[in-house]
């Protein structure tokens, strides 16, 4: 379970699987190693845990068995709270590039590809590929695509885009091979903020759909709203 | 205070890097070589966060605008100033109006330029570290003026110091662990061996693949940068190998640190560097160790023949220690 990457970094691999109660679990024990002080940071993701030192401060072992002290307070019942957030989202037309090719090959009406995407929580499953970018799942069945075969040069800020089992939004211009269906105003990543992220992993994420022509909500008005 | 009159290749201001913000998805950035790095500043008693300009296959030209003491280490670089070429891994006094010139040459990639008290920059995220590709800091041009902090003591006993023995002998063929490369911590070639630690996913590869792996020559690919390293196998004398997986599900994505070694389907190596994603979907083989990315860092595209040997988590950790020590603490010559 508990295996070196590296002489700085220990992966804790919790299972195998992209599942919600198993993702729960590693967000519970990332909770938990953050009272490890000899730790410098961790990175949840769907089914492990990298936990990063320094080796100058620490062995291997000494981490690892701090890791295993926290692992054995973890049990069914250990939950972390939750953030729940609301995003606005204006789907389809020009900020929505793949929103009628992908309801086209689902077979979905505009209205069904809005509401099967809007109507349940995800969760924020890990953060990577690129600063703030949040993997979120699972989709219903009926949203399922491959990610495109040639990725775009440039997807925009604010894109929310769909692959595989999973909905994700570009937090800068960037690269991309997912399916952009809509945009949000809100802004994911500004470094020279003292909150840079939007999201943190294990947050509980729920669409709203914006009409087309509405107002834009101004972004610190809906940055995030606890429940 | 100095200024940047010309500039070609790549330069930015790196500090030790960027930590706490990898659960976010932002690289942990720093120096590409942190040997070159820590010891650019020990040479000027820098606080040893303290950035410094990374220079990548180009050349830099500094107008001196006041007295300082800078300090130059690396591999693959030599700096001029008007008649006088100065030896890598020193630190010399520049009078203002001086120029300097850090000129490539062969050898390495990265050069590290200090200045006596660090170079003051915005501290963004608590790093100065400079991440192009997520926006934050950019990259130095020409034009730039760099101010500096107070130096830590008086400039003439920081000037004229050196590690004598790096950067002297680039022909150590087997590596750090070679006894014969004496005292020198950090011998920098072009025909490495770098010491790796399996890592999780070593057994998704067949027994062969780990073989071709650990038999096989590399070099560095051309398209290289500060996030990672794709190396080729050499074709001569046998094909290019690749890497072959016996396990044939996908990974799913984990974390990663800078030395992992991602295995694609082409079945050649990628090693993460300092501006790598945070995390990756490739199985990975081994990790090179810390001890050892210096090496890597300075291999040449093309020009090195890199091998690999299996280490373990204990003693990757001891030599390491060892090496960063004698980057921090080495004893100062002057000869003053």
């Amino acid at each position: 379970m508990l295996k070196p990457l590296g002489d700085s970094a220990i992966l804790i691999q919790l299972g195998d699987e992209i599942h919600p109660t198993l993702n729960a679990r590693v967000h519970a024990l990332d909770a938990l190693l953050q009272f490890i002080p000899d730790i410098v940071e961790t990175v949840p993701a769907y089914c492990t845990v990298l936990v990063h030192y320094d080796p100058l401060r620490s062995t291997y072992n000494q981490i690892k068995n701090l890791i295993e002290e926290k692992i054995s307070l973890l049990d069914e019942s250990t939950h972390r709270p939750s953030r729940r957030l609301e995003i606005p989202v204006l789907y389809g037309g020009a900020s929505g590039v793949d929103f009628e090719s992908v309801a086209t090959t689902l077979a979905l009406s505009p209205s069904e590809l809005i509401h099967l995407h809007s109507e349940r929580e995800y969760t924020v499953y890990m953060m990577g590929f690129t600063p703030g970018f949040p993997y979120m799942g699972i989709l219903d069945e009926r949203l399922v695509l491959p990610r495109m075969s040639t990725p775009r040069t440039r997807v925009p800020a604010g894109s929310v885009a769909i692959a595989g089992s999973q909905t994700g939004i570009y937090p800068l211009d960037s690269p991309g091979g997912w399916h952009v269906i809509g945009w949000t105003p809100l802004k994911l990543f500004d470094p020279m903020s003292e909150n840079p992220f939007l999201f943190a992993p294990g947050d509980i994420v729920k669409f709203i759909p914006m009409e087309s022509g509405s107002l834009l909500p101004s972004p610190t008005a809906c940055r995030w709203n606890p429940k | 205070m100095l200024e940047i009159i010309d500039l070609t290749g790549i330069a930015t201001l790196q500090d030790l890097g960027r930590r706490g913000w990898n659960k976010f998805g932002v690289p942990t950035s720093g120096p590409m070589d942190w040997f070159a790095y820590q010891a650019a500043n020990s040479l000027l008693d820098n606080p040893p966060n303290s950035a410094t300009i990374e220079l990548g296959l180009g050349e830099i030209t500094l107008h001196v605008l006041r007295n300082t003491v800078i300090s130059v280490t690396g591999a693959g670089y030599e700096v001029e100033n008007y008649i006088w070429t100065f030896p890598l891994w020193t630190s010399f006094y520049v009078r203002a109006g001086w120029t300097v010139r850090v000129k490539k040459t062969s050898g390495g990639n990265w050069a590290y330029i200090a200045i006596a008290g660090g170079f003051d920059s915005p501290i963004i995220m608590n790093s100065r570290s400079t991440y192009l590709h997520g926006g934050i800091g950019s990259a130095l041009k020409a034009g730039d003026v760099l101010h500096s902090f107070a130096p830590t003591t008086d400039l003439l006993k920081l000037a004229a110091r050196s590690f004598p023995f790096v950067g002297q002998d680039l022909s150590c063929p087997h590596g750090v662990q070679d006894k014969s490369c004496g005292t020198n911590p950090m011998p920098y070639s072009q025909t490495p061996t770098l010491e790796v630690i399996p890592a999780p996913q070593a057994d998704w590869f067949t027994p062969e693949g780990i073989r071709t792996f650990y038999e096989s020559e590399y070099t560095l690919s051309p398209s290289f940068d500060r996030m990672g390293y794709r190396l080729n196998s050499l074709p001569s004398p046998s094909p290019a190998k690749a890497i072959t997986k016996k396990v044939t599900k996908e990974l799913i994505s984990e974390g990663m640190t800078m030395g992992s070694i991602q295995i694609p389907a082409d079945g050649q190596p990628i090693v993460m560097m300092a501006d790598a994603p945070t995390t990756g979907g490739y199985p990975k083989v081994a990790n090179v160790t810390r001890a050892s990315l210096p090496l890597l860092a300075q291999c040449e595209a093309g020009v090195s023949r890199i091998r690999f040997r299996e280490t373990t988590t204990e003693a990757a950790q001891e030599n390491y220690h060892v090496i960063a020590r004698s980057a921090l603490f080495a004893t100062k010559q002057s000869p003053y």
